[in-house]
């Protein structure tokens, strides 16, 4: 396919050359296959559903159709499709949904790929088919760490950018005293790491920790624990995820926590888990948040076209699918082709500024897109006076110290 | 000596729910002879049966308390005849399929529904608050949800013992060749105990809509433990499934909290259980060596 490109590239070029006169070759004959297609592979059916899924692909939808309006007749080609497919949160089958995009569905570019697991399988692939991806809902700092590669890009957050986040900035509002409970997988493990490691890094204190069952439906013994350790926790910080976190904070409020002087931060959540739980059930929850719909006017108007296409507000997830489409289209169309190397030059260090992306940049170290990160603490019920506006930002974290500094390990 | 009764009283809460769906198995079991594997699933159908009738008719806990287990024992009863009745006089094997089948089934159609993310479901505001032990207090929610456990499961255990159904029932699960033998129909009140078992599963689910997440794989998870404990309490033992059931609670709980250092073994700890008793009394700590047919 690309030695086809390639060909057609060459042969485009020839004629523009040779021609001189003529009409400039239109610009689409720069493109494999003449057009653009975009791959959003990720959770469409299971517990990642709500928080990225179908609704990405409407995001991916919207990002081509500004990008059609913005460039009009001047757009690189006409003819951008999306591919979409299921991966289950399987890492194979993840392997075999990206292969099958580059080789047989011609996408230039897969987006998106929650569960680290399968984002890292779909680093490898894109590695070996030299083609682009943007992961966005995976957490693994590996990514932009030892499994990072030249055509891979990590879009919206990682592990550490939450953890540092919550950890470092509620310590250093005053609540020294933490107790860390965390799911005995990877990604429990990795975010414990972190979290501890922000947590003392800003002078506070790790009162105790423990490894949770995965999954697990019961929560209390670590709840009844809490209150009574010596020193008594300011703060409980739950690594849980998903069902995982609503037993936890069901149980957290049965067992009157909040009341008894231990705070509730979450180290991963979503706007959807938020509203799943009820905002009431979370009052006064801090966490990590790496985009708000009603941060500023610019995210709401974004997020009232999103409500009008999907019928909820979105996510991070979904308003960094949406930039990554365009941010690729707009490099393309910069590139004035799709060919994957010319691509990422257009994209290494460049600064950014769109709906998700405040003070943006795609490092070209290690293909971090850093950007400003936000700490976000979940409203009183009563405060509440629109659906799905659950949280207020106590703090923006700037771009440069909201991510780590490019890791050793990372070699492009 | 407040932290350990705290602890306790968690064991047993957990345990409650542990024992309520053992319980239920086991009658299945010693019946119709059937490891009804989709018990899970009709514990996650109790739980979502809840969350729908509150946001769907607005009927309150209460209620569903009432109305979950009766609609379930109703659905329980008609898959029996439907679905695991004309299987039961071939292999074991095909009625334990079936309601893996069925659990699939049943997990898909809420997710298509609902999708996999959780419910919301408040507690009962009757019950938001603590009750005071003296030496430790605890959520009202869990005292009650404990009581209740209890009290069905006492119930349970006279409606066996004292009534005539009782004891046609205990008498088929243990000696089924030679209760019919004795010229009883043993096969009218396989429906309808296969029917109560469900509505036992139901109750749990119901229990545990306002203090667990509410999502279409609840049981699958729980319900591999609730196996482990009915292996231990000894399969088809009506009395040893309510044992093991609090029992397991209880060592999770102190597992748990006193052995925190070492995660792995308080999370591992009912599956050594089992396997030791497996080892040791084959028929489970309460159960019975089958009589040959």
């Amino acid at each position: 396919m690309r030695k086809r490109a390639t060909i057609v590239c060459s042969v485009a070029l020839l004629l523009a050359g040779c021609g001189g006169g003529g009409p400039q070759g239109s610009s689409d004959s720069k493109l494999s296959g003449d057009r653009i297609v975009l791959g959003v592979l990720n959770d469409q059916s299971g517990v990642y559903l709500a928080l990225s899924g179908t609704n990405s692909v409407k995001a991916v939808q919207m990002a081509i159709a500004d990008f059609k309006a913005k460039h009009g007749g001047d757009a690189i080609t006409d003819d951008i499709t999306v591919e979409t497919a299921d991966h289950q949160n399987k890492p194979d089958i993840a392997n075999t949904k990206a292969a099958e995009m580059y080789d047989r569905l011609s996408v230039d570019a897969i987006l998106d790929v929650p569960t680290s697991s399968a984002a890292l399988k779909v680093a490898d692939v894109a590695k070996e088919k030299k083609k682009l991806y943007f992961n966005i809902s995976g957490a693994t700092t590996d990514l932009t760490g030892k499994s990072c590669n030249k055509y891979t890009f990590h879009y919206a957050y990682d592990t550490y950018m939450l953890a540092n986040g919550t950890g470092k900035t509620v310590t250093e509002q005053g609540a020294k005293n933490w107790y860390i409970v965390y799911p005995n997988y990877a990604f429990g493990q990795d975010m414990e790491k972190s979290f501890s490691a922000a947590v003392t890094g800003a002078g506070g204190t790790i009162v105790g920790k423990d490894a949770t069952p995965f999954p697990n439906d019961n929560f209390s013994t670590f709840l009844l624990k809490a209150p009574t350790l010596n020193p008594k926790p300011d703060v409980l910080g739950t690594m849980q995820a998903g069902g995982d976190l609503v037993n936890l904070v069901k149980q957290y409020n049965e067992f009157k926590l909040r009341e008894k002087g231990v705070d509730l931060s979450v180290g991963l959540m979503f706007l959807t888990d938020i509203h799943s739980l009820t905002p009431a059930a979370l009052a006064g929850t801090t966490y990590t948040d790496a985009w708000y719909w009603n941060f500023d006017a610019e995210n709401r108007a974004f997020a009232d076209r999103f409500l009008k296409e999907t019928g909820s507000r979105p996510t991070f997830a979904h308003a960094a699918n949406y930039s990554a489409a365009l941010q690729y289209l707009e490099a393309v169309q910069a590139a004035g082709t799709d060919d994957a190397d010319a691509v990422v030059k257009q994209l290494e260090g460049k600064d950014i500024n769109d709906v998700f992306l405040r003070n943006g940049k795609i490092r070209a170290e290690d293909h971090r897109v850093i950007h400003d990160a936000y700490l976000a603490q979940v409203k009183p019920a009563a405060e509440v006076t629109e659906d799905w506006d659950y949280v207020k930002i106590l703090k923006t974290i700037p771009a440069a110290e909201a991510f780590r500094t490019p890791s050793a390990d990372c070699k492009l | 000596m407040s932290a350990f009764l705290q602890h306790t009283f968690d064991g047993l809460v957990s345990g409650a729910f542990l024992a309520l769906l053992a319980l239920g198995l086991s009658v299945i079991f010693g019946m119709l002879r059937v490891v009804n594997f989709a018990h899970g699933a009709f514990y996650m159908l109790g739980a979502v049966g809840t969350y729908l009738l509150l946001t769907e008719f607005g009927i309150p806990f209460w209620w569903a308390l009432l109305v979950v287990p009766l609609a379930l024992g109703a659905f329980g009863m008609a898959v029996e005849r439907t679905l695991v009745h004309p299987l039961a006089r071939l292999d074991p094997l095909y009625n334990f399929l079936l309601t893996f089948g069925l659990t699939l089934v049943l997990q898909d159609l809420v997710k298509l529904r609902y999708g996999t993310t959780s419910s919301p479901y408040g507690t009962p505001s009757a019950l938001t608050g603590t009750v005071d032990f003296g030496l430790f207090d605890f959520p009202a929610y869990r005292v009650f949800v404990l009581s209740f456990a209890v009290v069905a499961c006492v119930a349970v255990w006279w409606l066996l013992g004292h009534t005539r159904v009782g004891m046609l029932v205990r008498a088929a699960t243990e000696r089924p060749e030679l209760t019919r033998a004795l010229g009883i129909d043993v096969g009218r009140w396989v429906t309808p105990v296969f029917g109560f078992g469900i509505a036992l599963a139901g109750v749990a689910g119901v229990l545990a809509a306002p203090m667990r997440a509410v999502n279409p794989l609840m049981g699958a998870d729980l319900v591999i433990v609730v196996f482990a404990v009915v292996v231990i309490g000894g399969l088809g033992s009506i009395f040893g499934s309510v044992a093991a059931g609090f029992g397991i609670g209880l060592v999770q709980a102190w597992g748990e909290s006193y052995l925190d250092q070492w995660p792995i073994v308080a999370q591992t700890s009912v599956f050594v259980i089992m396997a030791a008793v497996l080892l040791w009394r084959p028929a489970g700590l309460f159960g019975r060596e089958e009589a040959p047919a």
